[in-house]
């Protein structure tokens, strides 16, 4: 799946300096939907989506060390201008939903983005 | 090539500056992304670690021809167990660092897991080195 396709299914906003452009030339191969970043170092394989309520820099930096390429926050959290500006330093795509957790997750699993 | 990065202990929020530095220098050295991962994340847990339970310490990095080794070193209250320590989920971390997401005791066992090989010593008052190799 396209990462356009996740914002466009998601209703999401883009935080990061990314134009649809250019979502709708990053894949994304596997999603993950966690709080805890140790079980994302732990499980999660690369060039994947990590949907999080949790919001703060080690997020940023977990995802740059497994090579994920998107953050998508949920419950209509938004970040704050440190964790954007460490997210374009380092090319991932940030964006946020109002949906929750749980249903975010759904949606996708529905459209056929798998973990 | 040898790093040598200072970790502090005081900035929770700070830490995995030295792991992502790391990252950015076996890029430009066009070592295979694969290995880079792995460095990555073992460096990362690593350098979580450091600054939670060693009360920050230092990290080098020497690369070689055969290997990436990357050695913490903290003068933190030490593991009196390590056996107990590698042990998936078992974890010391506060409350207040499983708020932010870590703490769930896959620390140890994931470093070894990233790492072709991992020696943990450790003295009670006196602190922790742990040196993990990643083979090119």
């Amino acid at each position: 799946m396209k990462l356009i396709e996740v914002k466009n299914i998601l209703n999401a906003t883009v935080f990061t300096n990314h134009s649809d452009d250019y979502l709708a030339n990053v894949e994304v191969n596997q999603a993950c939907g966690a709080d805890l970043m140790s079980d994302v170092l732990a499980y999660v394989k690369d060039k994947g989506l990590l949907l999080t309520g949790l919001m703060n820099l080690q997020v940023i930096r977990t995802a740059e060390m497994m090579d994920i390429n998107s953050i998508c926050f949920v419950r209509g959290k938004k970040p704050s201008q440190d964790l954007i500006d460490l997210a374009n330093d380092t090319n991932l795509v940030l964006l946020g939903t109002e949906n929750p957790l749980y249903v975010s997750c759904g949606k996708l699993y529905n459209n056929g983005l798998i973990c | 090539m040898k790093l040598h990065y200072e970790i502090s202990g005081d900035d929770f929020l700070a830490a995995g500056k030295a792991s992502s530095a790391v990252k950015k220098v076996l890029s430009q050295l066009s070592v295979n992304p694969a290995i880079i991962r792995k460095v990555a994340i073992a460096m990362y847990e690593a350098e979580i670690n450091t600054v939670i339970h060693g009360g920050g310490g230092c990290a080098d990095v020497i690369i070689s021809p055969d290997n990436i080794k990357m050695i913490f070193k903290d003068n933190g209250p030490g593991i009196p167990n390590i056996e107990l320590a590698m042990k998936e989920g078992y974890s010391t971390a506060t409350t207040e660092i499983r708020e932010l997401g870590f703490g769930a005791g896959m620390g140890l066992p994931n470093m070894k897991k990233y790492s072709d090989d991992m020696v943990v010593t450790s003295e009670v008052g006196k602190g922790t080195t742990v040196t993990m190799t990643v083979n090119l």
